[in-house]
């Protein structure tokens, strides 16, 4: 069944008749960045009016693969158990070459998380439930679809925005103005930032089919992928089981390919029989598409702030886009929070570039180095390409050098400014654990926590939410052993401590909130 | 003879300075390269029982494509 693309509704702004008070936040791009941003504030009491030039849902199911980290910060944002229960759970990749198995691999082998190591969920249905959960909040998030933003100018203390609607123009003010527009930003462009990095040439032709019988072998969806796929005449093909009985399909088309031509059903038809042979099939969305790995050098210009592939692009291999996205938000909102609460200085935001260009940048990288294996560019790195996979059958060395993709996992803060201490969990995103009737993710997030395993509880410090845990499951044990743990808002620990001593968690706190260096 | 993995977190790094290594080269010039390469890397090894193995290894037929 087709998803049902309903648009949302639009209403004529206030700023039309007469002007706005000064906004807090103004957000420009409801896709799930911009969407998953508002609610973040929301939850810490920020206003935000969030802008759309569109008023529907992302067309096309696109960003897909949403990784575990991305569904603990959806369960923050009161969402991710929503967002599994309609995903496809899978944490098996398996990798052929030509048509046999070369191995497999399990991203999450043990217990003891609440959530699996990837969903696979249409981009639409994200957007669609980060909407409805925005829209639970009425009073702290102002969504406004069919709201295009034709210009900006930074006043050095707020930013003034220039928004054309159905009804006319107007104007609005904002403290802080954050770009959530996807790889084209406008912003960056109107702002002229360069935004340098590697175009690939290959062209990648993505289909998503509905089909009532599963193409997998297996009980359980997996993630496919080809190397030299017997069924077409390329060099990858990649396959992800998607919720509604829907498939996705990648195939590489190589870089002389009109992708005008290939994009009809004439031509991606005979594709598709190739592969699932006489099963009846849907053919549901398809795109043609090149890409490239590119960054701002700073994702913080005084009030003006990106988020997203506003910021930073790579390449699909290792589903780093979106969940890449989501871990700047996760990054962003209690900074932004705590400046404009006044509780912590303006000079927190430069922590926000100075972690997340890190974080993408390691995206860049690791995608980079994916689409580099996948698509030799000269008879030597297919020669090698080729001498890997073969090596892989027999020999384990080699399984580990075949990059079909590096799959998205939260980068390290370690050694950043905000982190204290040199203990090899500092600077970690959480990892999870059961804790009592529920998980580590459930109570450690979304406010200063000091988690405390072990018979010493900790001093009360003003700003810090205790978490003592005296009889700690095993997997948390194992995790993080006896001793107090200090977790940032957004899940990464920025202090350890073997003992409580109450000035050195404030010499902590102080220093995560940049108020110390 | 290690077949195990045994670069752990800097495989992909090192493949990649690997390719590095070729770009920009004719495929005559990297043929060289890799000759080199391998008689630099059977000096590093040195055992001659080990590297009869790793030739042995290498030599047995490659399966696939």
């Amino acid at each position: 069944m087709a998803y049902d693309y309903t648009p949302f509704p639009y209403v004529a702004p206030p700023g039309l008749t007469e002007p706005e008070t000064r906004h807090p936040v103004v957000i420009v791009g409801a896709g799930p960045i911009g969407l998953a941003m508002a609610i973040d504030l929301a939850q810490q009491g920020v206003r935000s009016v969030v802008l759309d030039d569109n008023n529907v849902v992302s067309v096309g199911s696109r960003a897909i693969c949403w990784a575990k980290r991305t569904l603990e910060v959806f369960d923050r944002l009161g969402v991710g158990d929503r967002m599994l229960a309609k995903g496809v759970t899978w944490k098996v990749g398996r990798l052929f070459h030509g048509d046999k198995p070369v191995y497999s691999f399990d991203l999450l082998p043990e217990e003891g998380h609440k959530y699996p190591a990837f969903i696979n969920l249409q981009q639409y249905y994200v957007e669609q439930y980060l909407v409805e959960r925005a829209q639970e909040l009425p009073d702290l998030i102002d969504l406004r679809f069919l709201n295009k933003v034709t210009g900006h100018t930074d006043k050095g203390d707020h930013v003034v925005i220039d928004v054309e609607t159905p009804d006319g123009t107007y104007q609005l003010e904002a403290d802080y103005y954050v770009a959530a527009e996807g790889a084209a930003s406008p912003t960056r462009k109107r702002m002229n930032l360069p935004f340098e990095g590697q175009t690939f040439e290959e062209h990648f032709l993505i289909v998503d089919v509905e089909m009532q019988q599963s193409p997998f072998e297996t009980d359980s969806p997996e993630r496919w992928f080809w190397f030299a796929p017997p069924f077409h005449h390329g060099q990858s093909a990649l396959l992800h089981k998607q919720p509604d009985n829907i498939y996705r399909i990648d195939l590489q088309l190589g870089p002389d390919t009109d992708p005008k031509a290939e994009a009809t059903e004439e031509k991606v038809i005979p594709r598709i029989k190739a592969i699932v042979g006489d099963t009846p099939f849907r053919l549901d969305w398809m795109s043609v598409y090149k890409f490239r790995c590119a960054k701002l050098d700073n994702f913080v210009h005084n009030r003006v702030l990106f988020v997203g592939d506003s910021a930073h692009v790579v390449s699909p291999f290792g589903a780093r886009g979106g969940n890449g996205g989501i871990q700047d938000v996760d990054n962003l909102g209690w900074k932004l929070a705590a400046v404009l609460s006044g509780d912590a200085p303006a000079a927190l935001l430069d922590s926000y570039s100075e972690e997340r260009c890190h974080g993408s940048a390691e995206n860049i990288l690791n995608s980079s180095r994916a689409t580099n294996f996948m698509t030799p560019k000269t008879p030597i790195e297919a020669l090698f390409r080729n001498a890997v996979l073969d090596l892989a059958e027999t020999h384990p060395f080699a399984r580990k050098l075949i990059n079909s993709g590096r799959l998205s996992q939260p980068c390290s803060l370690h050694g950043k400014t905000l982190q204290s201490g040199d203990h090899p969990l500092v600077g970690q995103s959480l990892i999870d654990a059961p804790v009592g009737n529920g998980w580590l993710v459930e109570q450690a997030q979304g406010a200063f926590t000091l988690l405390s395993i072990g018979d010493d509880a900790a001093p009360d410090v003003e700003g810090i939410r205790p978490l003592h845990i005296a009889a700690p499951s095993p997997e948390l044990s194992r995790r993080y052993g006896a001793g107090h743990y200090l977790i940032r808002p957004d899940g990464h620990i920025c202090a350890c401590f073997g003992s409580a001593d109450r000035d050195q968690i404030t010499a902590a706190l102080a220093r995560a909130k940049g108020q110390s260096r | 003879m290690i077949l195990q993995d045994n670069l752990g977190p800097n495989g992909d790094s090192i493949y990649n300075a690997l390719m590095q290594a070729h770009a920009g080269l004719s495929e005559a010039e990297s043929h060289a390269l890799n000759a080199r390469l391998v008689l630099m890397l059977i000096n590093e090894v040195a055992d001659p029982d080990r590297i009869a193995a790793l030739l042995q290894e290498a030599r047995s037929p490659a399966s696939s494509v």
